[in-house]
């Protein structure tokens, strides 16, 4: 059953291939703007790059937590799913897993793309790579809680970054930060577990906040 | 404290000390200035429906 | 213990708890209050490194520690109203965020002075500070949540639902913005000494203990104001305004 409503998620995906590619040319081109900003001197840039990188990887995540429930809500689906006797927390963990194999992981992989732009070394991009996929999803958890409180407000769009922000900071904090530990050498086990953990803890509570909170968005 | 210039110089740190404890004053004083302002407005209020639905 | 805990969810007995308790918090808060200015402005002597500049303790440490006890309070008030559904549980939620944003606030800016003098900017990126600013954010985030939804219990239990996830959050977010300090080695906000003699000791738990009582008279005040709100076409409320 989950295999089926996960296979719908990336089906329903592939025919809206603009809302899946949006966040990821949202990264690609946010990145851009740093150098261009900033210097594209190599000194400046390579120790910048894991922070530039997983803060606009957050940036570009949100945007598309946009559209995680609002198709399914527009055309009445939402209301149906809180009616079938599936499992309500099973349904979101696969709208999650979805949402985040079509706009997080490909993230992941821009990511290693602009690291070499940013002149970070190969180390430093595999570690960058290890930590987004660890982020990511997580960050998808968080929206996906989010989404599912404000889905009915039509101020959703500008709320939701505000409310997911502050809660995920700890992800922002170990993922930026255990990839510049290994670009310099140092022990990065301390953050890599902290991000493991929170991922672990992410999946066995956030996708039943969300079913809760759609129920409650949907009472009235 | 020996002495009242010393209290009031702070030791020297008057500009960081006074206003602090001036803004704690200040929205401590001011949030309870509005919530009994706030409780003033939902009284009126309610004698003013009540009296309306009994009209 | 079940029955006086549902007691308290009726309207018109907390609503007359709370106007009975008021001006017993507020008595207490002023009494206190100038103990407390005494003993730290006064009473206590200055501290070796910081001279007098250290006295910014005495509001700082409050706040911050209000700011925090009154999301504690916020979560256990989401969680009753959401498991028992009382609808006064969430009224004390949306009652105490305001009054906790605000103590957030001052331990921004009382950290802020405190930092001035000793590092030389009007911010410092300490971890405490840090994770005041984030808590701030989540107060602001409740608040929005809360007062977004035009269905007012709809608005109650998705906030509640926001606090209680940010509640489990905090101590994640403190744990990494201390980590994430350590890393960088920057300023921390403390007071030199590792003891503290009581005469320094004393206002301060004084302090912190006037702020408490602030906390539950503003907090009493505002709830009142949001039972009458909430619950302006009761009979209750009727007789109230009658008198």
């Amino acid at each position: 059953m989950f295999t089926e409503l996960l296979r719908r998620e990336l089906l329903l995906a592939w025919r809206r291939p603009g809302e899946a590619l949006t966040p990821l040319m949202f990264f690609l081109v946010t990145s851009m703007l740093f150098p261009l900003g900033l210097s594209p001197s190599p000194d400046l840039l390579r120790p910048l790059a894991p922070g530039i990188i997983w803060v606009i990887a957050f940036l570009a995540g949100m945007l598309g937590l946009q559209g995680l429930f609002r198709a399914d809500h527009e055309d009445g689906t939402l209301e149906q799913l809180l009616l079938t006797p599936r499992p309500l927390t099973l349904v979101i963990l696969a709208k999650a897993l979805g949402h985040w194999l079509v706009t997080g992981l490909p993230i992941v992989f821009g990511a290693a793309l602009v690291a070499d732009m940013l002149f970070m070394p190969a180390r430093g991009i595999a570690a960058l790579v290890a930590g987004l996929a660890l982020g990511t999803p997580l960050l998808t958890l968080l929206g996906t809680l989010v989404a599912a409180l404000t889905v009915t407000l039509r101020q959703a769009a500008v709320l939701a970054p505000v409310l997911i922000l502050p809660l995920a900071t700890p992800v922002l904090i170990f993922g930026a930060h255990s990839t510049t530990l290994v670009m310099n050498g140092q022990p990065a086990g301390q953050a890599f577990a902290a991000l493991a953990a929170l991922l672990i803890l992410g999946i066995s509570l956030l996708p039943a906040a969300a079913a809760l909170a759609l129920r409650i968005s949907h009472e009235s | 404290m020996h002495s009242w210039h010393e209290f009031v110089t702070m030791g020297g740190y008057a500009p960081y000390v006074w206003p602090a404890y001036g803004i704690v004053f200040v929205v401590l004083l001011g949030a309870a200035w509005f919530a009994r302002r706030d409780l003033r407005l939902a009284l009126a209020r309610a004698a003013h429906r009540a009296h309306e639905m009994h009209k | 213990m079940f029955t006086w805990f549902h007691k308290l969810g009726s309207p018109p007995l907390l609503y007359r708890l709370a106007t009975r308790v008021s001006p017993w918090f507020m008595a207490l808060t002023l009494i206190l209050i100038v103990a407390g200015l005494v003993g730290g402005l006064v009473l206590a002597p200055p501290d070796y490194q910081q001279g007098d500049g250290f006295r910014i303790i005495y509001v700082h440490v409050p706040s911050a520690i209000l700011s925090l006890m009154v999301f504690a309070l916020m979560a256990g008030a989401s969680a009753v109203g959401l498991i028992w559904r009382l609808r006064m549980a969430h009224a004390v939620t949306i009652a105490a965020a305001p009054i906790g944003a605000a103590f957030t606030f001052l331990a921004l800016v009382t950290g802020s002075l405190w930092g001035k003098p000793m590092w030389g900017t009007y911010w410092v990126w300490d971890a405490r500070l840090t994770s005041e600013l984030v808590l701030l954010f989540l107060y602001f985030g409740a608040i929005a949540i809360i007062r977004a939804f035009s269905d007012q219990r709809t608005g109650d239990r998705a906030g509640a639902v926001f606090v209680l996830v940010g509640a489990v959050d905090l101590p994640i977010i403190h744990y990494s913005v201390q980590w994430w300090a350590t890393l960088h080695q920057g300023a921390t906000l403390k007071l030199s000494g590792s003891n503290m003699p009581t005469s320094m000791l004393w206002p301060l738990l004084t302090m912190m203990a006037a702020f408490t009582c602030y906390f539950i008279w503003l907090l009493v005040l505002r709830l009142r104001a949001e039972i009458l709100r909430r619950e302006w076409r009761a009979s209750w409320v009727e007789r109230l305004s009658a008198e």
